[in-house]
């Protein structure tokens, strides 16, 4: 499934619903998606696709998050396992199981990696002001990951730092 | 309008390289006579003088010239070719060079040697013909600057022949060029026009009455007749001058003014030039500022339009192709599964094609490579007094343009070796019986998927004694070793090793085979060295045509499947239970032919599962790199093919043991081995376990 | 639309000819020797023939003549881009039939008022 049709699938109300995947607003736009039971996003402008889970090829010796890399049109993408990274939930791989490639691009070159997760819930606007800083007591997910939290009714939505993501510690 | 002549200059930059280069060779053969090599030289050089005066770098324009007379005057005939002079516009090319060189990286150029040259060609230039005034600058167009004289008007008589038309002329045109001089009158005379059964209608019978009032002189109009001059008979009078007009003076005179229109605007033109020229000069030196890198790092390749042609008709093969699996599969039905297969061959049979036709638009033939080292072996016999002479073959064989830059150095390298320590001098070689000029050849050839390049001498080969002695003093190998022929010479690629018995000049310093090794396995290929002592050396450089695909074997280990480069592949066997030798605890080795090979279990390797982790009736792939042999262990041998090579690191980072990555058949990712990383790792893991106790199951010697 | 063939071996002189004319409205073919550019000729029409003296195969002296003996080149204005602004290239030139010539270096000012003197 792509975006566009991730959008067209999501309620927008009010005044942006007429407008498809344009309603802008003043805020800033995050994607939402599950790990176990807590609500996570990140940036949806960096969402390449999200795509299903299909099994990648394994990278000799790399670390336990990684699952290898897969195929997306002729590219080679690595897949980074989030359960795993942030020991959250337990990975299982189902038919269900989902793929968010995200892309950020740099300078000169852009680097592209797709993290499994648990489900894709939803589209969150956010606006600067209600993005708050998170508690620095750790919870599983080390703190330079964060880039604040947002409530959303009654739960809270953790805001990923995609960039910070990225970064693949060096072999051993 | 004006138009921006910065962006032709990459190309004019390109062109003169390829020229000086076609100077450089076409010098270093020149025999007296030989006027075609003459001319293509003198072209060459009169090319890039017009290129630059066009582009505006007059000092490559003014030096350029200079260069230009001496090959017109040894072109002519008027000047005979001797040695000096060719080795003075040897010089000069250098000069040439470093000019351009200088534009390309926006530097200044060092002009010591350029006025050296200068000189020298001045000299030799005065010898034959010191009468002579070096043409050109005297001719230099001076018409325009004649100072302005006021309006005057002119009677102009102009009677063309008849066949003027026929050389393209047009009379009517020429009127409109004296119109925008001033005002004109025009009176046809027709006295000349036959009758109409006589008109010839190729042939012009008019001639004209012209009355000119303008401010141009003389000069002026004649330039307008400049290119019928002698097809006519012109003459033309000045009646008289009606005004003085100051030059400053604004005020138009009412009878120039309608024809004058275009004054102002030829000043437009040239203020707008004026500026573009000041444009570029301060971007020019906004750019040094900022250091900007040399341009040479923004690729481009020249393409054959014919490659071109044949890629655009396997893309039309293509969709042909294409369009009829899909007329096949709208309504498709068991029936048709024989034309299915027919059409997926032939699809398989496009790709393929079009794959090859991709990859030689990156083909460039090795002569771009090789067409340095007639200078470089002039040069160096020049200096070490040996008489060579360099024979270059398989010029046409194509290979891949970043794998061409890349082996250029090793190359030089490998020249500059035979020339310092093959070739033995001409008095050693008369005193052995051999011819007093030395050979050195350079061979390149396909084989396989591969390039080979050969550099061989015909010198005194190598020294098997004096290599293993080297060796053993610098503590390479151990004394009383014993080693092949092979091994021997393989020992001229470890660091450190140099069987010179000084450093010498043009061997350089610091640079060693070992780094002409190391650069050629970097670019996947290989080196060997034959050699018979009296007879002379060959070095056998073996690389793969392109870096971006490869020929694989694809293995299994697993559920896992592996390509291993077919290049390093020495035999793929089943292994014998009686070959195989178990030593100090875990290390395997299996017994092929008198090597021991050490087993190295790709499961164990890479941290995976393996159907299964006996050695005894395993598959052992042996390959090869650094002239050490190992034997891969892998659960089953698939298909041999080639891949396309797709990074990790883009996304992801470099992995050990991995050299990239490609896309098989069925969509699936799968890892390229990278042998010589496995090899090394997997030494160091045995050295780190067995320190030395087991040195006797290395082949050859590990540093 | 004004037709020109251009006929250089120099690529960055062909280009910038040839830029420089499209610019300026013209319609432009472009060849790198005079065996080429006589190959064009003889399958297509031009307003106007702008060619390179000093060129390799074929000279632009001998592709001037070779165009003449074609009958609808008969009258087409040739011009010739020389460096050699001796009497001797201009000669050589127009009796091999050229038009006129252009003398190099030109800029792209120079080369525009030449044309506007052998091309409607």
């Amino acid at each position: 499934m792509d975006i566009q049709e991730l959008a067209a699938e999501i309620e927008v109300e009010g005044e942006y619903a007429m407008e498809g995947i344009d309603f802008i607003s003043s805020g800033e736009q995050f994607l939402t998606f599950l790990l176990a039971k807590e609500q996570y996003g990140v940036e949806i402008l960096c969402v390449e696709e999200i795509r299903s889970w299909e099994h990648p090829t394994k990278i000799p010796n790399a670390a336990g998050y990684i699952k290898g890399v897969i195929n997306m049109r002729g590219n080679i993408v690595p897949i980074v396992d989030l359960r795993i990274k942030f020991n959250i939930g337990e990975p299982q791989y189902t038919d269900t199981t989902v793929v968010i490639v995200l892309t950020v691009k740099g300078d000169s070159k852009s680097r592209t990696i797709g993290f499994v997760v648990d489900a894709v819930s939803d589209v969150l606007n956010a606006d600067e002001k209600e993005i708050k800083t998170a508690p620095s007591f750790g919870g599983f997910v080390p703190e330079h990951y964060v880039n604040g939290l947002v409530n959303v009714g009654e739960g809270v939505v953790t805001l990923l730092n995609v960039e910070a993501l990225q970064t693949i510690e060096p072999h051993q | 309008m004006s138009i921006d002549l910065s962006q032709f200059i990459p190309s004019f930059l390109e062109e003169s390289f390829e020229g000086l280069e076609l100077m450089e060779s076409s010098l270093l053969n020149l025999e007296q006579g030989d006027d075609e090599a003459i001319n293509s030289i003198f072209r060459a050089a009169h090319s890039i003088k017009g290129g630059a005066g066009t582009f505006g770098f007059n000092d490559v324009t003014v030096f350029t010239h200079l260069v230009e007379t001496l090959l017109d005057e040894m072109r002519d005939g008027r000047r005979s070719i001797e040695q000096n002079d060719v080795e003075i516009l040897l010089g000069s090319v250098d000069c040439m060079r470093l000019l351009i060189e200088a534009i390309r990286d926006e530097t200044d150029c060092d002009t010591t040697k350029i006025e050296e040259n200068t000189k020298l060609l001045e000299k030799t230039l005065a010898i034959e013909e010191s009468s002579a005034k070096t043409e050109g600058d005297s001719n230099a167009e001076t018409s325009s600057s004649e100072p302005n004289q006021g309006i005057s008007v002119w009677q102009i008589d102009f009677v063309p022949e008849h066949h003027l038309v026929q050389t393209g002329n047009d009379p009517l045109l020429i009127f409109s060029a004296l119109a925008e001089l001033g005002e004109i009158i025009v009176v046809a005379k027709t006295k000349e026009l036959p009758l109409l059964n006589d008109i010839d209608p190729e042939e012009l019978y008019l001639s004209w009455h012209i009355t000119l009032t303008t401010e141009s002189t003389e000069a002026d109009i004649k330039e307008v007749f400049e290119w019928v001059e002698d097809e006519c008979l012109l003459t033309i009078t000045q009646e008289k001058a009606i005004i003085d007009t100051p030059q400053d003076d604004v005020t138009q005179q009412d009878e120039a003014s309608t024809s004058n229109t275009t004054i102002p605007e030829q000043q437009d033109l040239a203020k707008s030039e004026i500026k573009s020229a000041k444009a570029t000069d301060t971007t020019q030196s906004s750019d040094k500022a900022v250091q900007k890198p040399k341009a040479e790092t923004v690729g481009s390749i020249r393409v054959g339009v014919d490659k071109v042609d044949s890629l655009i008709n396997l893309v039309g093969e293509l969709v042909i192709t294409q369009s009829m699996l899909s007329e096949l599969g709208t309504d498709f039905d068991i029936s048709k599964i024989e034309r299915l297969t027919s059409g997926l061959d032939q699809l398989l049979q496009n790709t393929k094609e079009l794959q090859e036709s991709v990859m030689r638009i990156r083909m460039l033939p090795i002569s771009f490579a090789f067409n340095r080292f007639p200078r470089l072996v002039h040069d160096l016999s020049k200096k070490t007094g040996k008489d060579i002479e360099l024979i270059l073959k398989g010029e046409q064989t194509e290979l891949d343009k970043t794998v061409m830059e890349q082996i250029g150095d090793p190359l030089v390298h490998l020249v500059r070796n035979a020339v310092d320590h093959g070739i033995e001098t001409s008095e050693v070689r008369i005193a052995n019986g051999k011819p007093a000029k030395g050979t050195i050849t350079l061979d390149a050839y396909h084989q396989g998927g591969n390039i080979v390049i050969e550099i061989n001498d015909d010198g005194g080969g190598i020294n098997r004694q004096a290599v293993l002695n080297k060796a053993i003093e610098k503590g390479i190998v151990e004394a009383g070793t014993s080693l092949t022929d092979n091994q021997v010479f393989d020992l001229l690629f470890e660091p450190g090793f140099s069987t010179a018995i000084e450093v010498s000049d043009i061997s350089g310093r610091g640079v060693g085979m070992d780094v002409v090794k190391r650069n050629i396995q970097s670019l996947g290929g290989r080196i060997q060295v034959q050699s018979e002592e009296g007879k002379g050396s060959t070095f056998k450089v073996n690389l793969p045509l392109t870096l971006a695909i490869l020929d694989g074997q694809l293995v299994r280990v697993g559920t896992e499947t592996y390509i291993i480069p077919l290049i390093t592949i020495v035999e793929s066997l089943q292994t014998q239970t009686e070959l195989i030798n178990r030593v100090s605890g875990d290390m395997v080795l299996y017994r092929l032919r008198e090597d021991n090979v050490p087993v190295l279990p790709i499961y164990k390797l890479f941290n995976i599962s393996a159907d299964s982790e006996d050695v005894e009736h395993a598959l052992l792939v042996v390959v090869e790199a650094d002239g050490q042999k190992v034997g891969l262990m892998v659960d089953d041998l698939l298909a041999q093919q080639q891949v396309v090579i797709k990074s990790l690191a883009d996304n992801y980072q470099q992995v050990e043991g991995i050299s990239g990555a490609t896309i098989l058949g069925d969509g699936s990712v799968a890892m390229i081995l990278d042998i010589p990383g496995i090899i090394t790792a997997a030494l160091k893991m045995a050295q780190q376990t067995h320190t030395t106790r087991n040195h006797q199951q290395a082949v050859g010697v590990i540093a | 639309m004004t037709k020109i063939l251009v006929v250089d071996d120099s690529n960055s002189i062909r280009d910038m000819v040839s830029f420089t004319l499209k610019s300026a409205g013209y319609q432009t073919v472009e060849a790198v020797n005079g065996k080429e550019g006589l190959d064009k000729a003889q399958t297509e029409a031009f307003d106007l023939v702008i060619s390179d003296v000093n060129m390799p195969i074929m000279d632009g002296i001998e592709l001037c003549g070779e165009l003449r003996k074609l009958s609808n080149f008969k009258f087409t204005p040739i011009l010739m881009l020389t460096t050699e602004s001796s009497g001797d290239m201009k000669q050589r030139g127009k009796s091999a039939g050229a038009t006129g010539w252009l003398v190099k270096p030109f800029n792209p000012e120079k080369l525009l008022a030449t044309i506007k003197r052998v091309v409607r």
